[in-house]
């Protein structure tokens, strides 16, 4: 399924056999353009980047790499082929074909989902804009602006959905997507997270860690819907999204690498003496895993969510590898159980399993980032230091849902506010932790050389070395 | 009657490295085949499925999809499961490579005589494989493609042989050979002998990723000193059909292999169907064309005539900024007789510039009797620019820049 290449905006949705909608995205593209110019990685523009990108979405012409300028990159509207006869796999419409068309009653709801995972994609590029001016090598740069560019596919990806489906509604939240900033006062973007700052590489290799694999959930769980456009356009959403978690989960492994190289090395363990090295001690990097884990957890919403068992039943969003589980789909009278607060205790709760469905997500999810963190374990076990990375307990440093507020250790101890006070600086990084990694952070652009803080990584990208020339400046 | 198969002694197993993935996904949604599978721990791939369509690469984000080995008994999934890195590799002593037979060491030796002793390969060379399937244990071939090369009108036949190796792994280099082993006896009973021939692709196959080579064959019917024979070998493989099955030996030779850093230049000297590996070094080339890794390639090519010049026509289609070509016919009718030395000699700046070039690697191949002229002629274009050709020559081979292949 080739994609137009010829057309103003890359597709393969034969965007030319409907006028209207060409025209109404063809009128949003340079506000896209200028939002990227705007917003989008400072002092980028004319740089010359190895980027892939799709020629088609199957997998020969998936990824297709050479230098682009940015601000040239071909962004556009790919959605996966077309599974015929595809049927509804879940809920109260199970086995009927899928949607073509958004059903009446779920219009606003269905925009709303859209519109929230919609705006997370522009929001981590403008997290991410000043990253590139300390960059630790031009593979990262590279890297950095690989993400950065598929999260502008992602958002055109949610717009077409919207100017497709939702009408004048639709193209208003298109506006609006290129309007709202992270971090701005008056009009900020919709979830949390993607308020918080990107301030280092550390933070970016944690947020695309952590935050990104929420991206891949929620588009996952997209994926099995039976509103077909938003299946398929989520179902390649997620090949790129997979790029984005490797970096993080890489340039984490990359920096604990390098410091247990150089713990080693100079036969160092205290945290102090580790910094004087100029790496990043562990339990700093273990205190930033706490800060983004937390709030990304917080990003799948409340425990119990009877929107969540809406969208479920109505087909529209299912749960992770729905296909792959064996039930009966529907969810009537099962049970889930999930953690909840007795006073100062934590204790199990049944309930029903269709009104559980964020917390089963943000379950599966939580398995998922500790397979992660058990491969960075075996970087340090391979060295024979003792240190061990922990995942948080889930109801630690919330802010949403039934643990918001509540003081819980990352061991899962429920504290009172005079332990949390006291422990606050040994759980979450602090000032001086954020201060002292930006002070590691110089710009390194020589082809092959890394910063000191990271470990070059174990191949390059498209087979290509470790030094070869991934960013060209102008 | 059934006549016996030889088994695949190795077969090429596609593995997913458990360090480098992340876990991602992409792999199992992007295989046709439901080849891929995980659990919690690790992917994995199930050996019956997988048919190495390649469908699962390009999506890979890490690079660990494209892990490989060579295995006697396929990794069950439940096995790649509990892995925390991928197996070693099968060292050639514990997958029972034989040294190599002596008939092939000697045949070897004296192909490579010209250069005036044994010489270490490029620095820069990717490890060759040497000696996994023997006379005892070959792997089997089959052809799965053939055609004349030399035209219609000319009494000489040289033929481009594809030989595919399905699941048998079969790891090769470009400037090693395979050996052959003709079927029947000679008349005292002896099996016949087995022939060398270098590989005509590169490494990644006649297509990028297949399992397959091609071999340039010409029948032998005389002999060095001009009396009718019949080759065996040649004629053997110049009267294959397409799906007939061919016993392989090798692969063979460590020193006769191409340079792999960016910048390495080419000076490539053959004739006839020493042409082969000088072919499959221009096309590793080719297909990293577009990666700009530099380097250039002079090739002096020569033949009788123009219509018994093997790629002929697919090497005046070749890009300029890959291969720079000097082409001498000796027996073309009408055109003075001329022959590679005479080109070399034509080009005496070019190559003067290649001989004192520490990134240039020097190639011949061909009929032994070039040998003596090249080397008169690089001597004297050595000489011209103040340099010793004797003192030159131990220096190039010595540092694996000067390889010779002739017979």
């Amino acid at each position: 399924m080739s994609i137009d290449y010829a057309s103003k905006i890359p597709n393969n949705v034969d965007l030319d056999q409907n006028r209207q909608l060409q025209r109404a995205l063809e009128h949003w593209q340079p506000k896209y353009l200028e939002w990227w110019r705007e917003v989008g990685p400072v002092e980028s523009h004319s740089s010359e980047v190895y980027l892939r990108t799709a020629v088609s979405v199957d997998s020969k012409g998936w990824a297709q790499f050479g230098y682009v300028k940015m601000p040239d990159y071909r962004w556009g509207i790919f959605l996966a082929e077309r599974e015929p006869s595809r049927k509804i796999g879940f809920g109260s419409h199970k086995g009927q074909a899928v949607f073509e068309e958004v059903p009446g009653e779920l219009r606003s709801t269905l925009r709303r989902i859209i519109v929230t995972q919609g705006d997370t994609e522009p929001a981590s590029v403008e997290q991410q804009r000043f990253l590139g001016g300390t960059c630790p090598s031009l593979y990262d740069l590279r890297n950095l602006y690989q993400v950065n560019v598929e999260e502008g596919r992602h958002l055109w990806a949610m717009v077409y959905l919207l100017h497709a489906h939702f009408g004048r509604d639709g193209r208003e939240e298109g506006e609006a997507l290129l309007e709202r900033r992270s971090g701005d006062a008056d009009k900020p973007r919709i979830l949390g997270a993607f308020n918080e700052q990107t301030p280092d590489w550390l933070a970016f290799f944690m947020f695309t860690f952590l935050t990104d694999r929420d991206g891949k959930y929620q588009l996952a769980a997209l994926a099995e819907s039976g509103f077909d456009p938003l299946a398929r356009s989520t179902r390649f959403m997620l090949t790129e999204e997979a790029h984005h978690l490797f970096v993080g989960e890489t340039g984490v492994g990359r920096i604990i690498q390098r410091t247990v190289e150089a713990m080693k090395q100079h036969k160092v363990e205290a945290p102090d003496q580790v910094r004087a090295l100029g790496v990043i001690d562990l339990p700093t990097i273990q205190r930033y895993l706490n800060f983004h884990f937390s709030v990304t957890l917080d990003l799948y919403g409340g425990e119990i969510s009877s929107n969540a068992s809406t969208f479920y039943a109505m087909g529209l969003k299912g749960r992770f590898d729905e296909s792959k589980i064996d039930d009966d789909h529907v969810l009537a009278s099962a049970e889930y159980k999930l953690l909840d607060l007795a006073g100062d205790r934590l204790v199990d709760k049944h309930v029903n399993a269709q009104l559980a469905l964020n917390e089963r997500l943000r379950d599966d999810y939580i398995a998922d980032c500790q397979a992660g963190v058990d491969r960075w374990n075996k970087i340090i076990d391979k060295s024979g230091l003792p240190f061990r990375f922990k995942l948080a307990h889930k109801a630690f440093n919330r802010k949403i849902g039934t643990f918001a507020g509540a003081r819980v250790s990352p061991d899962g101890e429920v504290v009172g506010e005079a332990k949390w006070t006291h422990h606050a600086a040994d759980w979450l990084p602090t000032a001086e932790d954020h201060a002292f990694v930006r002070s590691l952070m110089g710009r390194v652009t020589e082809a092959g050389k890394y910063a000191n803080w990271i470990a070059p990584p174990a191949r390059g990208i498209d087979n290509k070395g470790v030094d070869f020339e991934y960013v060209r400046f102008a | 009657m059934t006549t016996s198969v030889v088994l695949p002694v190795l077969t090429r197993q596609h593995l997913i490295d458990p360090e480098i993935c992340i876990r991602c996904n992409t792999c199992e949604e992007a295989c046709k085949k439901g080849a891929i599978t995980h659990d919690r721990r690790n992917y994995a791939v199930d050996a019956e499925r997988c048919d190495a369509c390649g469908d699962c690469l390009p999506p890979c984000p890490t690079g660990a999809i494209d892990s490989w080995r060579r295995v006697e008994q396929p990794h069950p999934v439940a096995a790649q499961l509990g892995w925390d890195a991928l197996p070693e590799e099968i060292t050639e002593a514990a997958s029972g490579a034989a040294p190599m037979p002596q008939s092939v060491v000697e045949m070897v030796k004296e192909a490579s005589f010209g250069q005036g002793g044994p010489a270490p390969p490029p620095w820069s060379a990717a490890h060759p494989y040497v000696g996994l399937y023997t006379p005892d244990r070959p792997a089997e071939a089959t052809v799965v493609g053939k055609r004349r090369l030399t035209g219609d009108d000319s009494e000489v036949d040289i033929e481009h042989l594809v030989l595919d190796f399905g699941k048998t792994a079969f790891p090769i280099l470009e400037g090693q050979s395979i050996g052959v082993l003709p079927p029947g006896a000679t008349e005292d009973g002896r099996p016949h002998a087995l022939r060398l021939y270098s590989t005509a692709s590169p490494r990644d196959g006649e297509r990028p990723g297949s399992n397959n080579l091609a071999l340039t064959v010409k029948r032998v019917t005389r002999d060095l000193d001009g009396k009718p024979v019949r080759g065996v070998a040649s004629g053997y493989l110049c009267d294959l059909e397409k799906g007939d099955r061919v016993r392989v030996t090798g692969p063979y030779g460590t020193s006769f292999l191409m340079p792999n850093h960016p910048g390495a230049k080419l000076l490539m000297i053959c004739t006839g169907t020493g042409s082969a590996p000088m072919r499959a070094m221009t096309e590793r080339r080719r297909r990293r064309l577009s990666r700009g890794e530099g380097g250039s390639i002079l090739l002096f090519f020569g033949a009788r005539r123009r219509s018994e010049l093997p790629y002929f026509g697919p090497l005046m289609k070749l890009p300029k900024e890959l291969i720079d070509v000097e082409l001498a016919f000796s027996r073309e009718p009408g055109q003075p007789r001329a022959y590679v030395q005479d080109r070399l000699r034509g080009r005496a700046q070019d190559v003067a510039r290649l001989l004192s070039d520490d990134d240039a690697f020097i190639y011949l191949c061909g009929h032994k009797r070039m040998e003596q002229g090249v080397f008169e002629a690089l001597a004297e274009i050595a000489l011209s620019h103040e340099i010793v050709w004797a003192d030159l020559k131990q220096r190039l081979r010595t540092e694996g820049r000067l390889h010779v292949e002739t017979y």
